[in-house]
């Protein structure tokens, strides 16, 4: 039997969930060998129309990294859907929206303004906004229009499986491979190469009375390395989040920050953390519960780091 | 336009707590006081059962407002529920900030088992600011 081919995608995200596949080190040989990779662009040289011209449903697998921003973006999307037997959304930005979906807090207008001409480093006299088109005494050149909001991949396309994580750690996208190559796979729109329960089950640390007096940075203490991060005011997003990752940020006396998406069965995790936090206020009035939530200096960003467009609301109003 | 929004009639969905607001509207109505249809009730246990998901589920469902309304503090029938619900209201308020979601549109109020005259005052005036404020369309506006 031929080797199953599989695909990697990076749309709208940093590359870190490339780092991630990198991070199999020597396991990677090992997949090399029982798997043909047919199309990755950070690492092989294959073109767009490569893609285009291979039969459809020929690719066995393609893990798609990154949020759909641009109209590049979403192309890929469809297109390595249609040729994909098994669409995986690999990482935070492609389940959640990740990192690039804080966007949605803002609009398109305000971030091209704020990039291409208030920035302190921008010189750009003429005030000049990227165009879809522009006409050259060459001919004609297009480059992808910039959506307003960040979608998901599965707001995208039929999505298969969802790997969390920012980027989803080394063991984890390990033991999804080995699952999707031996075809040891659960019902589809499964999330995989995560924990069924909340981080907090596999965070070690003592949990206490959870009393919140005060909200604390992380850059204005150092915390205690043995207890709860909220008993001590820092705002860990470990109640609302899906463990699998081994608690990493937590063992680096790091909060975690949300990166693999809601718990199994919650509909925003933006809003239970927001209850989590909140109903453990040491406060009985209102004065006092303003003045804690006065400290969470980012709500949306805190809470909906990297779930944002997966959430309610989605984005901003207008 | 200035006419379609005279017509707009907002849509409120109404967390009222069984033991008083839900029993506050309940002696407004067979008192028979007048006050705008604008208000789907529902009824839940305890004002504190209102998790600030149902609240952005609502808004994201298509409704133009949302009312939570319970016993006065101190007057829980579970001891501390409405406390929790003060709370979380407080940072979902500064929240909804953040997503531009003008502040009239979420409010907690406290309504007494006694008290259908004053539920009539909230839903009437919670109905008048909405009304001015126009409809919030989040099922539309999502996607933009």
């Amino acid at each position: 039997m031929a080797n199953p081919k599989a695909a990697f995608y990076w749309a709208s995200s940093c590359g870190g969930c490339e780092i991630a596949v990198l991070e199999l080190g020597t396991n990677l040989l090992d997949i090399s060998k029982k798997v043909d990779i047919v199309f990755w662009p950070v690492a092989l040289d294959f073109k767009y129309s490569d893609v285009e011209s291979m039969p459809e449903k020929s690719i066995d697998v393609c893990f798609f990294n990154g949020a759909i921003q641009t109209s590049e973006n979403e192309h890929m999307a469809k297109l390595l859907r249609e040729k994909s037997k098994i669409l995986v959304a690999f990482g935070a930005c492609a389940y959640g929206g990740g990192i690039p979906a804080l966007a949605n807090t803002t609009s398109r207008e305000q971030i091209l303004m704020r990039v291409y001409k208030e920035t302190p480093t921008t010189d750009n006299p003429n005030g000049i906004l990227p165009q879809t088109k522009v006409e050259v005494a060459e001919g004609v050149l297009t480059i992808p229009e910039f959506y307003n909001t960040v979608r998901t991949l599965g707001q995208t396309v039929d999505v298969d499986y969802y790997v969390p994580g920012c980027p989803p750690v080394a063991e984890q996208v390990w033991s999804v491979m080995k699952d999707i190559v031996g075809g040891n796979l659960p019902p589809k729109g499964s999330v995989i190469g995560a924990s069924e329960k909340s981080l907090c089950d596999e965070c070690k640390r003592i949990k206490g009375d959870r009393k919140i007096k005060k909200i604390v940075r992380t850059h204005q203490v150092i915390p205690d390395t043995e207890n709860c991060l909220l008993d001590q005011g820092i705002i860990c997003m470990g109640p609302a989040t899906r463990g699998g990752c081994g608690a990493e940020c937590l063992k680096s006396n790091m909060p975690c920050r949300g990166c693999y998406g809601p718990v199994p069965g919650v509909l925003d995790q933006g809003a239970k953390m927001l209850s989590a936090l909140s109903s453990n206020f040491d406060a009985d009035n209102e004065e006092d519960a303003r003045r804690i939530a006065d400290g969470v200096v980012d709500p949306i960003g805190t809470f909906y780091r990297y779930s944002l467009a997966r959430s309610l609301l989605r984005r901003a109003k207008a | 336009m200035a006419e379609l929004k005279s017509n707009f009639e907002p849509k409120i969905v109404g967390f009222l707590c069984k033991w008083c607001a839900y029993t506050g509207a309940d002696l407004a109505g067979t008192s028979r006081i007048k006050y705008p249809p604008n208000v789907n009730p529902i009824r839940v246990m305890c004002s504190g059962r209102v998790d600030p998901v149902l609240v952005l589920k609502a808004l994201a469902a298509g409704a133009d407002g949302v009312l939570i309304a319970g016993c006065h503090p101190g007057d829980c029938h579970y001891t501390s529920g409405n406390v929790k619900t003060i709370r979380r209201f407080k940072l979902l308020q500064k929240m909804l900030d953040q997503f531009r979601i003008e502040k009239g549109r979420v409010r907690l109020e406290w309504v007494s088992a006694s008290e259908g005259e004053r539920y009539a005052r909230v839903v009437e005036t919670m109905t008048e600011d909405i009304r001015t404020l126009g409809p919030l369309n989040w099922n539309l506006r999502k996607e933009a």
